[in-house]
């Protein structure tokens, strides 16, 4: 870092700049603190740093292949790297994290787990997590991605999980976060909550944030590999609550000459009232334990976003992006349903791998912003689109 | 003196009865106010509903998307009870998530509540130690109570922080749950109950959560200057309407 680069790592007090913190009630203050005190300490473990390493080595098959997609590249006349977490175990780089937050419970002594999911990938990963250490997970879902992600809740009622639907607000995600948060105010000594984006009160941002920068850290010796620099000119990544972009990010949020771009739902538009694009339409409030950029009305109340990728349908996004935001440390871009779907069967048809409707928005960049054919452009891409496949068929009538 | 510590100087246990404003009707909050004081309760706790109430059980969650539907803001809660302190003596506190009332403007609001009369606020979301650092001098300037939670978790240590930056009463959560979600207070509660009532605090303790009927009413305030009734009474008002609360507040007294 130089001297004159802002920090856009967390403080220590839980801090992005104005975002961030731990605006909980005070029932989950034991649980949120007990983990504010240990999780750096247990990180920095060297046994559970191998425990993390070998299993996402042996269970999960890093490191994940960082790809020139050769094709794409010539048709966007640039260098084009894809950082292939859709080939995890469980399809997308959800997986990085609920490894690392179950081995965290492990040591904190925790025996039952708690998550919310919206179209199901962080209650598979988790309910995978929780079979492969045999610990009790409990899943909670709206009702309503209930309905539309049926095989993701047939997964995780497999992998042993309970599914609980959420029934409150408006039924989808920000719903299943609440219950979530509720459950464990009501189990205060025995559970731990896996949070599955880079959200909540801190620490679990920060938290997130490490356990999945181990995408950054691939690539950082993986491009020295290809292109013989550590640091591509562009680094690119889709941003729901922002766990994939966090990570992807993070082993470069303070090399200067690295550019960063996040990029965001605009669902039917970003003006048409049916989007996720937070940073365009939301402002400073509180969701969910911590103060960051949010879509809300007038009087605070929070508000249902929309996207067509149920990964980027969440109404806040992560409080070190919306500090990124703020300060224009990256650029924020908007893709809209249209041109995410576009560019997804695009990537099938050019490459071969048919990439999850989240991962397929930061593949629509090349249609907006134009790169310099030296220019090496690493895109996260964050999924496979196996669990799309409706949505692929119905889209283009299939 | 802030009416909320004129009160808790009574020599009588005190009842706290919890609303959601706007609930069932959007124009019930004045009637709802004037009734439960007309009964007999000590002290109101006005719900400005939010729309995602991480600490409430479903009953209020749903009183407050009701709420919501019915149209009720903070704009129009103020609105409603602008005139209030023309007919209302017992002490006000509006109980909200943080929020709405960071849009609205932390100082505007704590001002709005110096005119109309607010005594304090009960804010779950707002946690004790951003509450000192950024907000306790606009509380402290415009006259508000902020009343803070402990629960059985709550460590001696951080009770002992709570009660130092406390200036009314200190809300003893019965025991670690949501809202409405538990009944009774068993032998864990009682044990609980005594040993906050040995600390000696310097803010007297009310209970809440749990308390639905005389005999928990009784029980909570054997160790406790005062008992808080939130779901239990918006169930009431679900069931019976706005119009009944004098049945509800003689079944909770006598």
């Amino acid at each position: 870092m130089t001297k004159n680069m802002k920090n856009y790592n967390v403080n220590e007090k839980g801090y992005y700049g104005e975002f961030g913190g731990a605006y909980i009630p005070e029932m989950l203050y034991p649980n949120v603190e007990e983990l504010r005190q240990n999780y750096l300490k247990v990180m920095a473990e060297p046994e559970f740093q191998k425990e993390f390493d070998q299993l996402l080595k042996d269970y999960v098959g890093r490191p994940s292949p960082l790809y020139f997609a050769k094709h794409l590249s010539e048709k966007y006349n640039t260098k084009i790297y894809l950082k292939r977490e859709d080939l995890n175990h469980t399809g997308a780089h959800k997986i990085n994290n609920t490894i690392g937050q179950i081995l965290m419970a492990k040591r904190l002594g925790k025996h039952r787990i708690i998550a919310e999911t919206g179209a199901g990938q962080h209650g598979v990963a988790t309910a995978t997590v929780c079979a492969l250490m045999g610990l009790e997970c409990i899943v909670y879902m709206g009702e309503i991605d209930i309905k539309r992600q049926a095989p993701n809740v047939a997964r995780m009622k497999m992998l042993g999980a309970t599914v609980i639907p959420a029934l409150s607000g408006s039924r989808t995600l920000k719903d299943a976060t609440n219950e979530a948060i509720r459950d464990w105010i009501n189990n205060p000594v025995n559970t731990h909550y896996i949070i599955g984006s880079a959200i909540g009160p801190h620490p679990y941002p920060d938290m997130v944030t490490k356990f999945q920068s181990v995408i950054s850290e691939e690539i950082k010796w993986q491009l020295k590999e290809h292109e013989g620099r550590e640091n591509p000119d562009y680094i690119v990544a889709c941003i729901g609550g922002g766990s994939n972009a966090a990570g992807t990010y993070y082993h470069y949020l303070h090399e200067e000459d690295v550019n960063i771009i996040a990029v965001e739902a605009a669902g039917l538009g970003i003006d048409s009232g049916e989007s996720a694009a937070t940073s365009v339409l939301g402002k400073a409030g509180i969701i969910h334990g911590c103060k960051t950029l949010l879509m809300q009305t007038n009087d605070g109340q929070i508000t249902e976003p929309y996207s067509i990728s149920a990964g980027l349908d969440y109404p806040g996004v992560g409080p070190m992006h919306a500090h990124l935001c703020k300060t224009g440390r990256a650029e924020f871009m908007a893709i809209t349903d249209d041109e995410a779907m576009k560019s997804g069967l695009e990537l099938c048809k050019l490459e071969g791998i048919i990439p999850a409707i989240e991962s397929a928005h930061a593949l629509a960049i090349f249609e907006q912003k134009i790169f310099k054919p030296d220019d090496v452009v690493v895109v996260s891409l964050s999924g496979r689109g196996d669990k799309d496949l409706n949505t692929y068929i119905n889209y283009f009538n299939l | 003196m802030n009416r909320i510590n004129q009160k808790l100087k009574e020599d009588k246990k005190l009842l706290s009865i919890y609303f959601t404003a706007g609930y069932p009707n959007i124009n019930d909050t004045v009637s709802i106010i004037q009734d439960l004081e007309k009964n007999g309760v000590d002290i109101i706790e006005i719900g400005l509903p939010f729309s995602d109430p991480l600490a409430d059980g479903p009953t209020i969650q749903a009183s407050s998307t009701l709420a919501l539907k019915n149209g009720m803001t903070t704009e129009v809660l103020f609105d409603q009870l602008k005139n209030i302190r023309k007919s209302v003596n017992i002490p006000l506190i509006i109980m909200g998530y943080f929020n709405p009332m960071f849009q609205y403007g932390v100082e505007a609001f704590c001002k709005k509540c110096q005119e109309i009369g607010i005594d304090g606020l009960i804010i779950p979301d707002l946690p004790v130690d951003v509450y000192h650092e950024k907000y306790q001098t606009i509380f402290e300037k415009y006259g508000l109570i902020n009343v803070f939670l402990i629960t059985p978790q709550t460590s001696d240590e951080r009770i002992r922080y709570i009660d130092s930056i406390s200036n009314g009463f200190i809300y003893m959560v019965s025991s670690a749950s949501t809202t409405g979600a538990k009944v009774g207070f068993g032998e864990e509660q009682t044990q609980y109950f005594e040993r906050i009532g040995n600390m000696n605090l310097n803010n007297p303790q009310i209970v809440g959560f749990g308390i639905s009927n005389n005999q928990t009413f009784t029980q909570a305030t054997q160790y406790a200057k005062g008992a808080i009734i939130g779901s239990a009474f918006v169930k009431h008002v679900t069931n019976e309407g706005a119009n009944s609360i004098d049945n509800f507040v003689n079944s909770i007294l006598n």
